[in-house]
């Protein structure tokens, strides 16, 4: 893992469809800190998750990874994973096949059984996806997020579907995440279990764009 | 960098396989459009002689059609395009690998049968050769040239019909040459012309592919 020690927003502005869906939003996460998302639906917190990974442009502000900026360099994937809504698991292969794939697209084959074991999910690697349930899914696509080992994680929902147990490996993984000095920034509504002191938590409402001041500007 | 587009093409070329997936149905569409033409204009041998090089490649154009909204679809709907535009490997060079096993898994199989049916229509013995020289040329254009087309409707939800017809006008040239090139062998002609026009179709189409391909889905990703 490469060692990043800080990651930051500097009022970034963001346009969907021509609607302002945030603006002015700010924070700085440092190494080992998870930022918790939260807020009403519509906020924009997966937007924010996709901006930050590259797939959306901004309007304004910058995105800053030890200084290196998103606004100049256009891309600083390579100690970015980014779990969105989808799965992006192929329904015609193999729990293995699918995170191997991922793993060795990235050069980090070695770590699979790991992940595969971090989500509990070892004892399916050799079942298609097209037989997992809902919740076997989203372990395994969490797997396949975690499998290369990024140091910045962005999580969206990464919670949806899952059990109990599931739920607890989950908190686990983030906490050895950030020992190991990584980043976590996790859109949720469900409690996740990671110490207080290493949490911070953006109210995306804070941010958002009212629809009366948007009226006044076309008025 | 080979190494990871290697790695790409040969998991398309699997799913492309899988199961009596896309390959084996155009393969049979394939077969059956080329076969119902001696039941649509009779059994006479010199009229399906006549048209036979003609008919292949429209049935051609038409089975590669049919598949190419699946060339960016279920990546785009499972979630997989966003990692491709996250990851080490640059979208041109994902367009390419998609291009390219779109062409192993859909092409090929056609280029491959076409000779079959060419006796099935009565083609002339001088025709077999240079038509799948033919096929050969410009049957890359034809994947390339969808790519983009599949591209620019992956958002779409029902892009199949818009796509056929943004693709249609462009395979035109291809067609046109492409039987021109096999008649023109079999009478002696010179089909060498209209060969090499088919390989400038696509070598042109594979220098614009992949930037035109790329724009089109981060577009669609945004």
């Amino acid at each position: 893992m490469s060692s990043i020690r800080e990651f930051s927003a500097r009022s970034l502005a963001v346009n969907r469809g021509g609607r302002p869906v945030f603006k002015d939003l700010e924070y700085t996460l440092s190494a080992g800190q998870l930022l918790k998302l939260v807020g009403p639906n519509g906020s924009g917190k997966s937007t924010l998750l996709k901006t930050l990974a590259g797939l959306i442009h901004f309007r304004e502000g910058n995105i800053i990874i030890d200084g290196r900026s998103l606004a100049d360099e256009g891309h600083i994937s390579e100690c970015i994973a980014y779990l969105g809504h989808k799965n992006a698991l192929k329904r015609e292969f193999s729990v293995l096949e699918n995170i191997d794939f991922w793993a060795q697209l990235w050069g980090r084959p070695d770590k699979v059984g790991q992940s595969l074991e971090d989500m509990g999910i070892a004892y399916l690697k050799d079942t298609p996806v097209r037989y997992l349930s809902s919740g076997q899914m989203r372990r395994a696509a969490i797997a396949r997020t975690i499998c290369h080992r990024a140091t910045i994680w962005l999580f969206d929902e990464p919670t949806v579907g899952l059990d109990d147990q599931g739920l607890e490996l989950l908190s686990k993984t983030m906490q050895r995440h950030l020992q190991a000095g990584g980043m976590i920034i996790c859109a949720t509504h469900v409690p996740i279990d990671v110490p207080d002191h290493l949490t911070q938590i953006l109210n995306m409402a804070d941010f958002s764009v009212p629809l009366s001041a948007l009226e006044e500007q076309w008025l | 960098m080979m190494r990871l587009f290697g790695l790409l093409t040969k998991r398309d070329i699997k799913i492309g396989w899988h199961g009596g997936s896309t390959s084996s149905m155009v393969v049979a569409f394939f077969i059956i459009v080329v076969t119902l033409f001696p039941l649509g204009v009779g059994p006479e041998q010199n009229m399906l002689s006549r048209i036979s090089v003609g008919v292949i490649w429209v049935a051609a154009l038409l089975s590669c059609l049919l598949s190419l909204d699946r060339i960016f679809q279920a990546d785009f709907e499972d979630g997989t395009l966003d990692q491709y535009a996250l990851g080490p490997l640059s979208l041109e060079l994902v367009v390419i690998s998609k291009a390219l096993a779109h062409w192993v898994t859909t092409s090929l199989p056609l280029i491959l049968i076409s000779p079959l049916l060419g006796i099935l229509m009565n083609m002339d013995d001088r025709a077999f050769l240079p038509l799948i020289y033919a096929m050969l040329a410009g049957s890359p254009a034809l994947s390339l040239i969808g790519t983009i087309g599949a591209s620019l409707t992956v958002s779409l939800k029902r892009g199949g019909v818009l796509l056929s017809l943004l693709i249609f006008p462009l395979y035109v040239p291809i067609l046109i040459f492409g039987v021109m090139a096999v008649d023109a062998s079999v009478m002696g002609t010179g089909g060498n012309v209209p060969l090499l026009i088919l390989w400038a179709i696509t070598l042109f189409s594979l220098a614009i592919t992949p930037w035109a391909a790329a724009a089109a889905i981060r577009l669609a990703l945004d």
